[in-house]
């Protein structure tokens, strides 16, 4: 995939809207006006972004907890993701689902899971009936190092390998479950090895914070996904900036080493990178970071906006007609 | 009309949903070449070819995930767990996923999955292949839970679930796979939360669930002969359960013998039992409502011990004259 100067404004904005939308998600929160708890993507903006732009609009996510990013990367509707933050009547999930839940089946997103691993075997056969489905699409399958450790990872990659489906398994790994280092039982390329040992050649791993490098690793893997070549695993290396979620006091980590990835910002290398190949001009740039920012402030006043679901619905989608 | 076995209808219901609906297939454990471990799904494989009948290796949790997301994209799975003990590895997909995906999804989801699975004792399998765990499926909102009892409601409920939109546990009886009955050939529907009368009478209602409907039956025949005219009632679907019935049985006979295999604290006897007792059927009570369960072991090995484990005719018998005999 060539980088052109839309392609790079488009990237730029949408990781400047996933940084936005979760600061505006903690000062939302640290200001009372969130009901429930929050796991938050800064520091791994790129590995969003750079994984679901190799998509076309009619394939697939599946996310996992930490899934805002995930949700803007495929096109989200910004006012309704906020609108489901708050808890909102009009959010994507009539504020039932909240912030582990934002779904949207339609634009192709099949929703964020509270489950660390759960949504890997919902994966698997979401890849069995697009194969059987033969409309050519594919999916990408989103989780953390967390979910690597657990049987429904090792499961789901025997059945994607037995069945070839059209999936493409993407670790994001951020270092931490919770507060269990990723270190202490394994590494990028160790996770991306189990790719290998189950049966997927090209499973690999990847800087996760480079962009580029992210959308090449997946590019060729959705490329053989969808010429029925089978599915893939690809470990993206990265970092969360903020705690497991609220209630972190970030006592397995120290200030130094969230320091050190903190200069490994993914939103300025890719800017300083477009910078550089004079796909954008500083002043373009910043209006891009602006414009995201914009976005976000005019997504939380629809959110204030918005009316809460009437508690006499409560019992109301619990089953299909 | 044709009879053939329970068995052989639920393999009817899942091989003519199959030729009529290429959204349906097959998923689970041995359900290929080898049928299924109970040869429920024998030679659908060789019918509907693999891209259609999914073999797996030993993958519960997996299998049932899948299922799941293959629903959640419009097709209609029914995946064979093999024993419902197994159920256990199967339950975070079927719980925490299939069962709450369209909730909270605020509604703009649909999971039409059904999960096969044979449960009960009587087959000298011991501990880990002999449960009953209906009840645990009935407490979360969003699933089905259906339990047939005859070859004609395991084909008209199976059919039902295929076609319902949401996720529905399917539980069969291993003693029944080759107890006949009569079916038709033909497609009909059986619809989910409408129970039966499977024996009218006057003196006493007997809820039942599963194998219990059986022993029931023949329960009642005995105690016939001694004048006690039993009334029996089989559920069929215990989520969404038919409770009109239930309580119009219990209005007419005034007293209610509740029967099922699985152990008897946290069963689905208590939510019945409740059920009643919230209904204007309250008021006709002649007698406390009475329970006849599982006892509070797992189920053992020896044929005598398992034997004793759960309710058997001559038990229902004991019970039901029992009850005959209280009044509040």
């Amino acid at each position: 995939m060539t980088l052109t100067k839309e392609k790079a404004e488009q990237y730029l904005l949408q990781m400047y809207q996933i940084r936005a939308f979760e600061e505006q998600a903690e000062k939302s929160y640290m200001a009372g006006k969130i009901h429930g708890t929050m796991h938050l993507s800064i520091g791994q903006e790129a590995s969003a972004v750079g994984s679901i732009s190799t998509l076309e609009p009619t394939d697939f996510i599946i996310g996992h907890h930490r899934g805002h990013g995930l949700c803007i990367a495929k096109g989200a509707d910004l006012n309704l993701m906020m609108a489901e933050f708050y808890g909102k009547e009009n959010g994507y999930c009539r504020g039932r689902g909240g912030s582990m839940h934002i779904a949207d089946v339609d634009g192709g997103n099949l929703g964020a899971n509270g489950v660390v691993g759960g949504g890997i075997p919902l994966a698997v056969g979401v890849g069995i009936g697009l194969k059987m489905q033969a409309e050519n699409k594919v999916l990408l399958a989103f989780f953390g190092d967390g979910a690597a450790s657990t049987g429904a990872f090792h499961e789901s990659m025997i059945l994607a390998v037995l069945y070839q489906v059209p999936v493409v398994f993407i670790c994001e790994n951020n270092q931490y479950a919770m507060s269990f280092s990723a270190n202490d039982w394994t590494t990028s390329k160790k996770i991306a090895a189990h790719g290998e040992i189950y049966g997927m050649p090209g499973s690999t791993s990847t800087d996760g914070n480079d962009l580029l490098e992210v959308q090449k690793a997946v590019e060729a893997a959705v490329k053989r996904a969808r010429e029925g070549g089978g599915p893939s695993l690809i470990v993206n290396d990265t970092y969360r900036w903020r705690g497991h979620s609220k209630s972190d006091r970030n006592r397995y980590r120290t200030k130094e080493e969230i320091e050190k990835w903190k200069k490994k910002d993914p939103i300025l290398r890719f800017q300083k990178q477009c910078i550089g190949e004079k796909l954008l001009s500083e002043k373009e740039a910043e209006k891009i970071k602006d414009q995201g920012y914009a976005d976000i402030e005019s997504a939380r006043l629809f959110a204030e906006a918005s009316p809460e679901p009437d508690v006499a619905a409560l019992e109301e989608g619990v089953y299909a007609p | 009309m044709r009879e053939i076995t329970y068995l052989e209808a639920v393999r009817e219901a899942m091989t003519q949903e199959m030729e009529r609906d290429s959204r349906v297939f097959l998923i689970g454990e041995d359900v290929g070449e080898y049928g299924g471990a109970f040869q429920v799904s024998y030679g659908m494989l060789e019918k509907f070819g693999p891209e259609r009948i999914l073999d797996t290796p030993i993958t519960e949790l997996g299998l049932t995930g899948a299922a799941t997301g293959a629903a959640l994209i419009g097709m209609r799975p029914i995946a064979e767990i093999m024993f419902m003990d197994f159920t256990t590895l199967a339950s975070e997909q079927l719980v925490n996923q299939a069962a709450k995906l369209r909730f909270m999804f605020g509604g703009n989801a649909t999971v039409p999955l059904v999960l096969r699975t044979p449960a009960g004792s009587g087959t000298g399998a011991a501990e880990h292949h002999s449960q009953s765990f209906e009840n645990w499926f009935v407490h979360v909102p969003g699933l089905k839970v259906v339990m047939p009892t005859t070859p004609y409601d395991a084909k008209g409920l199976l059919i039902a679930s295929i076609r319902d939109d949401n996720p529905v546990v399917f539980i069969e009886h291993k003693l029944l796979y080759k107890t006949k009955g009569d079916v038709p050939e033909e497609l009909y529907e059986i619809p989910l939360g409408k129970a039966d009368i499977k024996r009218e009478g006057k003196d006493l209602t007997i809820i039942a669930t599963s194998i219990m409907v059986q022993r029931s039956l023949q329960a009642a025949e005995e105690l016939a002969k001694d004048g006690i005219d039993v009334e029996i009632v089989d559920p069929r679907t215990l989520r969404p359960l038919d409770t009109e019935t239930i309580v119009n049985s219990v209005k007419k006979t005034g007293k209610v013998l509740i029967v099922h295999e699985a152990v008897k604290t946290g069963g689905f006897g208590g939510e019945l039992a409740g059920v009643i007792a919230e209904s204007e059927a309250f008021g006709y009570l002649d007698a406390p409502i009475l329970r006849l369960a599982g006892r509070e072991v797992p189920i053992p090995y020896n044929r005598n011990l398992e034997l004793k484990a759960v309710p058997q005719v001559e038990d229902i018998i004991q019970k039901a004259r029992e009850l005959v005999n209280l009044r509040v």
